[in-house]
């Protein structure tokens, strides 16, 4: 049997996937709310960025459920030993693209290493070429088939793809031709980014069991598995440091702006204090603080997944607390307005209390502004975790994250020629995440914001 | 005008005061110096002895608050917070704990980073005005839109991707530009021009949106209309009327990061190999220099601060409405 094993920040990703659907589930009941947000979701960009993110996230919680496998018994023993290496569903659905066994670079596609190394030749004379890739291509009859098999397979891809796509899209088609015919949400486009989602998915899956469409890396490992195991850390990072940045900003700004006086001196005295130090050097020296305690504490952390999971954790939280400030100071601005209209003013009157009054009266119309900046955080903390890994502060070494990747193209790139593939993929997954998130912060701003109406 | 100034000065003292003990709170209280020592020599079975020598060769072999066995009135001074911490308000850095005098390091690196900073602030700026000044010319049409879905796609892309796409195609592809390194003089502009292009490209794509938007909300004021009604040409509105309205939120937003431009690029200048404040901080961080990173952290806020200071002030310039009181 498999042991399932629980890390804190699978927990927190399941606890955000049902407090989303809760969210939304919650808005039926909010004309006013549901109207703008039908409205994000009546625009192209709207829908289909959301299916993408969608498509990330799907990807980030299959790659959250973890167990580790059982060891052979070892003779005349029934205890069960566990393996140390931590795997998730995600794995096993990319099993075929992990287990091309390689031993060091190798260009997309390619069926050669990227190194010469030396060899011997029949009669023993010692001479210096490309290596043969150990199990890329190792089907093909002859080297010239692999254009015609890549041609194939990709077709083959492609109509899998293509049906899989219709077998999720006709029947909610009909579904919703048969209940739901009014709707002017753009269903065609959401349709069309979901079957190029899965097209691509499948004709990627199909061709990396026998290919390294991405390449590999230093040590042989595939580097399309590699990105697509690094969306965990990139979407989880995200929404946690962004939901890490709400207590703070909005009990600070909000109580700032309402009590006012000394509360108010206080509140911008700490988020002017935490401003001015440069908030680069804030994180690095937080997360160094966390480095030593895991070096001086090894024996909380025994299983390396476990070590690299508490740094994530440590890092999310530390980006949280440091970039809170930009908000409460708009909250703080827009309390200080909203508690002076008249209906404020009356309520405190009759005597209600103000913890009624900051829920009833000031939650509702200070909220655009904290999920405005909910959504345009998100990208800002998936571009800074790439930034942070260069500088050697972000996510643990051992831990697939598109920051570790790029971090090690320093010294890819410095090779000739350069090998440029690795990089090259990390950019592209984390550009489709950061753009889809940044075009639908766009039109939730365009929906909510009232300055844009 | 000046006495609101000295009183700013005065404000300013309190948020020092409480970043000296944040930083304070985080390297010595949370880490201490024994593990501090520990890291730095790295050595899991390494001897007291040595954890002793290497604090008291740093000077943190004191007590953090006070100092009780001292009896020649070192009670408070011959102490952590004070040598390392209260130090730093005279802008005495100490040495770092490599024994480098900090004090002289920053004036010797100030100057490579400000090189760098400076140029791409201002051309960057520039850029950005004229490029959402074009987009607001052709507002509301095909061209605003594509340019805007243009804007997203370049606030998109990580900017270590310009650094590395810049640095293959310029300097290692076409060869027009050194990779990396750094002169003094004349000189320099060779190895600065790679960076600074690299820099306002990766800044275009949000600067160019930010500023297209303040132009809008100035363009769609009475005045404009007022303009427009009159007769007065589509070109003469955007450059007599938009322009030097929507100049005033862009350019006192822009007002409070000068004096930080000192501090350098963390990113840009250890690409580039630039011997400025920034690969200094940058190093400081990788060789887990903490006495070099306290330093920075406290200078970058005294720069803030100076920042916010002169934001306030660059209001009442450009806007004669607005009193400092």
């Amino acid at each position: 049997m498999i042991k399932p094993v629980v890390l804190w920040s699978d927990v927190l990703i399941f606890i955000l996937v049902a407090f989303m659907a809760a969210f939304f589930w919650h808005l039926r009941s909010r004309p006013l709310t549901l109207k703008r947000w039908r409205s994000v979701f009546h625009s192209h960009t709207g829908v289909a960025s959301f299916v993408v993110i969608l498509f990330y996230l799907l990807i980030a919680v299959t790659d959250s459920l973890h167990y580790r496998l059982p060891l052979d018994k070892i003779e005349g023993s029934d205890d069960v030993h566990y393996s140390q290496d931590v795997r998730s569903l995600l794995d096993d659905i990319l099993h075929d693209l992990n287990s091309l066994d390689e031993t060091t670079y190798s260009e997309p596609f390619s069926l050669y290493s990227f190194a010469k190394i030396n060899m011997q030749d029949d009669s023993g004379g010692v001479y210096r070429d490309y290596p043969r890739l150990a199990s890329a291509g190792s089907h093909l009859q002859t080297e010239e088939d692999i254009h015609a098999d890549i041609v194939q397979r990709s077709v083959w891809g492609l109509a899998l793809g293509l049906m899989i796509s219709l077998l999720i899209i006709v029947p909610h088609w009909l579904w919703r031709r048969r209940y739901a015919a009014q709707s002017s949400v753009p269903w065609v486009t959401a349709y069309l980014t979901l079957a190029a989602l899965i097209c691509l998915s499948a004709w990627a899956l199909l061709l990396g069991q026998v290919y390294h469409i991405f390449g590999t890396n230093q040590v042989g490992g595939d580097v399309l598995y590699q990105s697509i195991k690094a969306i965990r850390t990139g979407v989880l990072i995200g929404t946690l440091a962004t939901l890490l940045t709400l207590p703070l900003a909005v009990v600070l700004g909000i109580s700032a702006g309402y009590f006012r006086g000394w509360v108010d001196d206080v509140v911008q005295y700490i988020y002017t204090t935490l401003n001015s130090i440069p908030g680069i050097l804030l994180i690095a020296a937080s997360v160094l603080l966390i480095d030593v305690y895991i070096e001086t504490h090894p024996d909380d952390f025994q299983l390396v997944a476990v070590r690299a999971d508490f740094k994530f954790l440590a890092l999310c939280f530390i980006l949280g607390m440091t970039s809170w400030t930009g908000l409460c100071r708009l909250l703080r601005a827009e309390t200080l307005k909203v508690s002076q209209l008249d209906y404020v003013h009356a309520a405190q009157a009759f005597g209600v209390s103000h913890a009624r009054i900051i829920f009833r009266h000031i939650m509702p119309n200070v909220m655009h502004l904290i999920l405005i900046s909910l959504v345009l955080d998100f990208s800002v903390f998936v571009l800074a975790e790439a930034v942070l890994s260069y500088i050697g502060v972000g996510v643990d070494p051992s831990m697939n994250s598109w920051g570790n990747m790029i971090n090690e193209a320093r010294a890819e790139l410095s090779r000739d020629p350069v090998v440029w593939w690795s990089v090259s993929a990390a950019f592209a997954l984390m550009f489709v995440l950061v753009l889809a998130a940044n075009l639908f912060s766009d039109r939730v701003r365009d929906a909510f914001d009232p300055r844009f109406h | 005008m000046l006495a609101y100034i000295i009183r700013r000065l005065f404000y300013a003292i309190p948020i020092l005061i409480g970043v000296n003990l944040l930083t304070f709170a985080l390297f010595f209280m949370v880490n201490t110096p024994d593990q501090m020592a520990r890291v730095q020599l790295g050595d899991k079975h390494i001897s007291a002895d040595a954890i002793e020598e290497w604090k008291s060769q740093r000077g943190y072999d004191k007590p953090l608050f006070l100092n009780t066995a001292d009896d020649s009135g070192g009670l408070l001074t011959d102490t952590i917070f004070y040598e390392k911490s209260l130090r730093l308000f005279v802008f005495d850095f100490g040495k770092s704990d490599e024994g480098r005098v900090i004090g002289e390091d920053i004036l010797e690196r100030m100057w490579p980073s400000l090189a760098l900073a400076l140029p791409t602030f201002i051309v960057g700026i520039l850029v950005n005005i004229i490029f959402s000044l074009f987009i607001v010319m052709f507002r509301a049409s095909l061209f605003d839109t594509a340019a805007m879905i243009f804007c997203v796609a370049l606030m998109s892309i990580s900017g270590v991707f310009y650094i590395f796409a810049g640095q293959y195609f310029f300097a290692k592809l076409w060869h027009l530009v050194p990779i990396s390194g750094y002169l003094g003089g004349l000189d320099a502009v060779r190895f600065l021009v790679l960076p600074v292009i690299i820099g306002v490209i990766s800044g275009i794509g949000g600067g160019t949106r930010l500023y297209r938007t303040l132009f809008l909300e100035e363009a769609g004021k009475d005045y404009v209309r007022t303009a427009r009604a009159k007769g007065v040409s589509e070109l003469a509105v955007l450059f007599r009327h938009i322009l030097p309205n929507g100049l005033i939120p862009i350019l006192t937003s822009v007002v409070v990061v000068i004096p930080s431009l000192f501090m350098g690029s963390l990113l840009m200048e250890s690409f580039f190999g630039i011997p400025g404040l920034g690969s200094y901080t940058l190093n400081a961080i990788w060789a887990q220099d903490f006495a070099v990173v306290r330093s920075m952290v406290f200078l970058g806020s005294v720069l803030y601060i100076i920042g916010l200071i002169l934001t306030d002030i660059s209001y009442t310039l450009v806007d004669p409405r607005v009193r400092l009181s």
